[in-house]
C-alpha cells in the first residue's frame, strides 16, 4: 500500500500556546479517506482531535480545510489530496473564520451556529394550517430539498471572503438556510425574513459573488446561488427597496450594462444611487471623495476612463441578450442540486429540453405558488 | 435541576424534548456530539405510515408483525402503526419537505416486506431532513431546552429507593464533571453498531446508554436480534438505501443471475431485511459472488432522472466512496451489521422497569421490532416513541419529588478518569481492543451463527472485557480528550456484546435476523418468547424470558 504523509496543524493551548506543524506518515490505499489517514495517525497519538461521526458525507462533524481548501476529511481520497498537494504532503489546517479550540476542532457555536440562529431557523407555518399536510406542488419540496442538504458542516462558512472582512455577515450557511424558508411555500414569513435580511447591513447584499462557497460545499447546496435567489425574490418580486442601496445598486449594474455594452466602474456609484442628479448621489458622491481619490493616485482608474467611455463599441448586439432574458414569460431558476449532468437520451421526459436541457428547472417561483387557488387545504 | 433529563439528541431524544417540554416539564437535553450530528441524520430510505389511499393502520401492523417474525409485541405495533399518518402530518407542517405526488400529497415509496408503498420519503435524506426540522424547533425553544452540547455521560445515578434520579456527565470540552439531576431521565444513545466492524453506524454508535441503563439493573431485552442491512459497501460498510430497491433496482450474482427469484419468488428484492441478507450471503459463501465478497445492486434500472431525484445521495456515495457512477453501472455490495432490535426493556410509555428511567429509540426495546425490523420503521419507532416517553415522563414530574444527590459521587468519577488516565503504557490500545470486539462479532455472530463460533465471540469478548481494565491512553489533558472517551466508550461496547452474545448462545432456534445453522428452523412451540438480560450482582449477564403479546396475528409461517 502507498505511504502518504500528512502535515497536520496541532494546536493544544493547555500545553503550548502557539500552533505548531507535525508530519505523520500512514500506509493506505488510495481510496481510503483523508479522515482514515488522520485517524490511522491518532491511533498512534491519541492526543490529535478531530470532530468525526459518520465517515459517510452526512453527519458534518469532520470539516477541515485539505491543501487550503475546505471540506470533509472523509469525502476527500488521500490519492486525490496526494495529487493536489503541492510539497509532497497532504497539509490539514483546521477551518477558517472560526476558533480553533484544539488540532482541527473549531468553535463553531460563536460563528456558524449564532449566525443560523439570526434567520429565524424554523418554519412560521402559513394559515389556516390544514387537517392533514399541506397540498404543495411536488417541485417546490424537491427544491427545497437541495438547501436542506446542507449538513452544517461550516465548509463555507471556513472560506467565506465577505466573513472575512466583515466578521458580522450572516454568511452562506445561514442564508442558504434563510432560502430554505422564504422558498417554501409552507412558510409564512417570506416577507418578514427578507425584509430583515435586505435592511441588515450585515446581510443580503454583504455578499460579493465570489464562489468560494459554492466550491466548498460538499453536498451541492450553492449557497450563492440561494443568496442570489433571495435577492431576486426581495428586490425583483417583493420590491424591498432596502437602506443599504442593495437594490437599487443591482438595478444600477444591470441599467450601467445595458447603456456601455460592458460595466463602466465610473459611473457605477452614481448609477446605483439614481444618477448624477439626484441629491442624494451628491452626498454619496462627496462621502466616497478620499476613496475616488486613492483609486486615482494608484490608477486604479483614470478620469479619461471615468468621463469618456473608451468601450463603447462593445455595445453593439449586447442588446438581444437583454431581449432574449426579458422576453421569458417566467424567471427560470436552476436548481443545480439535481442536475449538472446531461441526460439521457430517452429519458423520462419531464425535464425540461432545449437550452436549459443540462438543468433541471425548479419551476415557476415557489415563492408565487402560495397564491394559487387550492395552494393550502 | 430538571424536570425530564434526556441523554442523546438524536431524533427520539429531540422528539422526547419537545413532547416533555410541552406539558410544561423543565427539560434537559445532553448530547456527546452537536444534536445534527447524530447518527439519526444518516437514515436515508424513509419512514412508514400508511397515509397512502387504500392503506390501514392495521396492514401496516401486519406487515410488521410477519417482519419480526412473530416476536414483536402486537399490542406495541398496534400502537405505533396507529398513530404513524398524525406523526407524519405533523413534522410535515413542522417543515419537513417530504416528496409529494402528483396531487401534492404525501408521496410513499414500496420498501422491503410492505404490502403497499408506505414510505414517506425526503429523497434519500429523510432521517437528516427530520432531524434538522426538530432541531430547529430545538432553537424556537431554547428557552424552555436547555441543551448540553458535546457532553458525555460517565454514569446513571440511583437514589436510596432505586430510582434513577440523574447521571454525571463531563463537558467534552473542557473536562468539567457535573451532576445533572433530574425527576426522570430517558436514555435514547442510539445503537451499538459499532460492537461490529464493518457496520453502516457511525462511530458514536457505541450503546452507551443501553450498557450504562444495563449496569443500574434495567433489563435488557432480545439482544440476540442483529440487522444486517442488504446493501453495503463491502470494505467501509457504508449504506446504500433500501429506497434504492424500493426504486427498482435489483441484485445479481457474479454469474448475473437474479438470485432473489429463487429466495423470495413474490417479493424478490423487496423481501425482508434479514432475507435478502442471508440470500446475498449464501450467494457469497457458495461462490456465486465477486473475488471481493459481494454481490452486484444494479439501480440503473432505475429511471435516472428519478435516481438523481430521489436518490441523490447514494449517487453521491457511490462517486466518493466507490468510485461507481450508480445511474451507469452496477455497485457491489454485501449484508452489513446495520440495527440491533434489542435494547432497554420499555414499556409503551417508554418506562423501564427502574423507576424515572425511560428509554426510546434503538436504545429501547418496546418490542415493535421483534426478531427483525421492517425498513421506514426506525424512524417511526424514535418519533412515536420517543414521544410517548416525553409526554409520560414530562406528565409524571409533578408526582414526583425533587431528588437530592450529594456531588459526592463527583469525587468518585473523578478517580475513575484519573486512574484510566494514569494507566501505565504497556499492553494494547483501546483502538486494537476495539478492533478485535469489531472483527470478531462480525466474523462470529453476523448473517449466520453456530454454537461454536458463539462460543469463541464470548472466549474473546470476556477475554477483551479484562484487557480492557488495564487499556492505556496518551492523551492526558482535560481540552477535547477523545482519548478517554474512547476508553470509556470501550466498556459500553464490551458490555452489550456480552450481552448479544450470550443472548445468542441460548436462543437454540432460527428466527428473524437471528440465524443459528445448527438450529435453522423456527421453534414457536420453545422459543415464542423474548428473552431478557440483566445484570446480577457481580456485572455477569443472567438470562430470563418473557412473553410475546400476541393480539390477533397468529404465527404463520413466513415466505415473501
Amino acid at each position: 500500500m502507498p505511504e502518504y504523509t500528512l502535515r497536520l496543524q496541532r494546536f493544544s493551548p493547555q500545553t503550548r500556546p502557539e500552533p505548531w506543524w507535525e508530519e505523520v506518515t500512514v500506509e493506505l490505499d488510495r481510496h481510503h479517506s483523508v479522515l482514515d489517514g488522520i485517524l490511522e495517525a491518532k491511533e498512534r497519538d491519541g492526543t490529535i482531535a478531530i470532530r468525526y461521526s459518520c465517515r459517510a458525507a452526512i453527519c458534518g462533524s469532520c470539516g477541515v480545510r485539505i491543501n487550503g481548501r475546505p471540506g470533509l476529511a472523509c469525502h476527500t481520497q488521500l490519492g486525490e489530496a496526494a495529487q493536489a498537494a503541492s510539497g509532497g504532503a497532504i497539509v490539514i489546517e483546521p477551518m477558517g473564520n472560526m476558533p480553533v479550540l484544539k488540532d482541527l476542532i473549531v468553535d463553531m457555536d460563536t460563528v456558524h451556529w449564532r449566525k443560523v440562529k439570526q434567520v429565524r431557523p424554523w418554519l412560521v407555518a402559513a394559515e389556516p394550517q390544514p387537517e392533514r399536510e399541506y397540498i404543495v406542488p411536488h417541485e417546490t419540496m424537491v427544491d427545497v430539498t437541495q438547501t436542506m442538504a446542507c449538513i452544517q458542516c461550516g465548509a463555507c462558512v471556513s472560506d467565506c471572503l465577505s466573513m472575512e472582512v466583515d466578521p458580522l455577515f450572516v454568511g452562506p450557511a445561514a442564508l442558504a438556510k434563510a432560502y430554505r424558508f422564504v422558498s417554501d411555500p409552507r412558510d409564512a414569513d417570506d416577507r418578514g425574513r427578507l425584509r430583515d435580511l435586505a435592511e441588515d447591513p450585515h446581510g443580503l447584499y454583504d455578499c460579493t459573488h465570489c464562489f468560494n462557497c459554492v466550491d466548498a460545499c460538499p453536498k451541492g447546496v450553492a449557497p450563492m446561488n440561494q443568496i442570489m435567489r433571495l435577492r431576486r425574490i426581495a428586490g425583483s418580486d417583493l420590491e424591498i427597496d432596502d437602506a443599504n442601496n442593495g437594490l437599487r445598486h443591482e438595478h444600477g449594474f444591470v441599467d450601467n450594462v445595458r447603456k456601455n455594452g460592458l460595466l463602466h466602474e465610473g459611473d457605477l456609484l452614481t448609477d446605483s444611487y439614481g444618477g448624477k442628479l439626484k441629491p442624494r448621489t451628491v452626498f454619496v458622491l462627496f462621502d466616497s471623495l478620499p476613496g475616488i481619490l486613492q483609486a486615482l493616485r494608484r490608477r486604479k482608474f483614470s478620469l479619461h476612463a471615468a468621463l469618456g467611455h473608451p468601450h463603447r463599441d462593445a455595445r453593439r448586439g449586447h442588446q438581444r441578450y437583454f431581449d432574449r432574458i426579458e422576453a421569458r414569460p417566467e424567471r427560470v431558476e436552476l436548481n443545480l442540486y439535481f442536475s449538472g449532468y446531461e441526460d439521457d437520451p430517452g429519458s423520462t421526459p419531464s425535464v425540461p429540453t432545449g437550452e436549459d436541457s443540462a438543468a433541471v428547472a425548479s419551476g415557476p417561483n415557489p415563492r408565487k405558488l402560495r397564491d394559487r387557488p387550492g395552494a393550502t387545504s | 435541576m430538571h424536570d425530564v433529563l434526556i441523554l442523546g439528541a438524536g431524533l427520539a431524544g429531540q422528539r422526547a424534548a419537545l413532547a416533555a417540554a410541552e406539558t410544561g416539564a423543565s427539560v434537559a437535553l445532553v448530547s456527546k456530539v452537536h444534536p445534527v450530528r447524530s447518527h439519526s441524520v444518516a437514515a436515508a430510505g424513509g419512514i412508514n405510515a400508511s397515509v397512502g389511499e387504500g392503506d390501514s393502520w392495521e396492514a401496516h401492523a401486519q406487515d410488521t408483525v410477519k417482519g419480526s417474525d412473530y416476536l414483536g409485541d402486537q399490542d406495541a405495533i398496534e400502537v405505533m402503526c396507529r398513530e404513524a399518518p398524525a406523526e407524519i402530518v405533523h413534522m410535515e407542517r413542522l417543515g419537513v419537505p417530504f416528496h409529494r405526488d402528483g396531487k401534492g400529497r404525501l408521496a410513499t415509496r414500496p420498501f422491503g416486506a410492505a404490502s403497499q408503498p408506505r414510505t414517506c420519503y425526503v429523497a434519500d435524506i429523510t432521517g437528516q431532513a427530520l432531524l434538522h426540522v426538530l432541531f430547529e424547533q430545538l432553537l424556537r425553544l431554547a428557552e424552555r431546552i436547555d441543551r448540553f452540547e458535546e457532553w458525555f455521560v460517565t454514569r446513571l445515578l440511583l437514589d436510596d429507593d432505586g430510582a434513577c434520579v440523574g447521571c454525571i456527565a463531563r463537558n467534552v470540552r473542557d473536562g468539567e464533571l457535573r451532576v445533572l439531576q433530574a425527576k426522570s431521565v430517558i436514555l435514547a444513545t442510539g445503537g451499538a453498531g459499532q460492537c461490529f466492524q464493518p457496520t453502516t453506524n457511525a462511530f458514536i454508535c457505541t450503546g452507551d446508554g443501553v450498557a450504562q441503563g444495563y449496569r443500574i439493573g434495567a433489563p435488557l431485552m432480545d439482544m440476540e436480534f442483529n440487522q444486517y442491512h442488504p446493501t453495503t459497501l463491502a470494505r467501509v460498510g457504508i449504506l446504500i438505501t433500501e429506497g434504492a430497491r424500493g426504486e427498482g433496482a435489483h441484485l445479481y450474482n457474479a454469474r448475473g443471475e437474479r438470485f432473489m427469484e429463487s429466495y423470495a419468488p413474490n417479493k424478490l428484492e423487496l423481501a425482508s431485511r434479514d432475507v435478502v441478507s442471508r440470500a446475498e450471503q449464501t450467494e457469497i459463501n457458495e461462490g456465486r459472488g465477486f473475488p471481493d465478497g459481494t454481490v452486484a445492486l444494479d439501480i440503473t434500472k432505475v429511471p435516472r432522472n428519478r435516481t438523481l431525484e430521489a436518490l441523490r445521495e447514494i449517487v453521491n456515495i457511490g462517486r466518493d466512496f466507490a468510485g461507481v457512477d450508480i445511474t451507469r453501472e452496477p455497485i457491489h455490495i454485501c449484508p452489513g451489521m446495520h440495527y440491533m432490535m434489542g435494547g432497554v426493556k420499555v414499556d409503551v410509555n417508554g418506562a423501564s422497569p427502574v423507576p424515572g428511567l425511560y428509554a426510546a429509540g434503538e436504545t429501547a426495546c418496546v418490542s415493535v421490532h421483534g426478531a427483525n425490523r421492517l425498513g421506514g420503521n426506525s424512524l417511526l419507532d424514535t418519533l412515536i416513541f420517543g414521544k410517548r416517553a416525553g409526554e409520560h415522563a414530562g406528565a409524571r414530574a409533578p408526582e414526583v419529588e425533587p431528588p437530592v444527590v450529594s456531588d459526592a459521587v463527583l469525587a468518585d468519577e473523578e478517580r475513575m478518569i484519573a486512574r484510566i488516565i494514569g494507566r501505565e503504557p504497556r499492553g494494547r490500545k483501546v483502538s486494537e481492543l476495539r478492533k478485535e470486539l469489531g472483527r470478531t462479532m462480525h466474523q462470529h455472530v453476523g448473517v449466520y451463527r453456530d454454537a461454536n463460533g458463539l462460543g469463541a465471540a464470548h472466549d474473546a469478548v470476556r477475554r477483551l472485557r479484562e484487557e480492557a481494565q488495564t487499556t492505556w491512553i496518551d492523551d492526558r489533558g482535560t481540552l477535547f480528550n477523545q482519548d478517554v472517551l474512547g476508553a470509556l466508550e470501550l466498556g459500553h461496547l464490551l458490555d452489550v456484546a456480552e450481552c448479544i452474545v450470550v443472548a445468542a448462545q441460548s436462543r437454540t432456534e432460527s428466527r428473524g435476523s437471528h440465524f443459528r445453522t445448527d438450529y435453522p428452523a423456527r421453534d414457536d412451540a420453545r422459543w415464542l418468547r423474548h428473552q431478557i438480560v440483566a445484570a446480577n450482582g457481580d456485572g455477569r449477564p443472567e438470562m430470563s424470558s418473557a412473553p410475546v403479546t400476541t393480539t390477533r396475528w397468529q404465527p404463520e409461517e413466513r415466505t415473501y
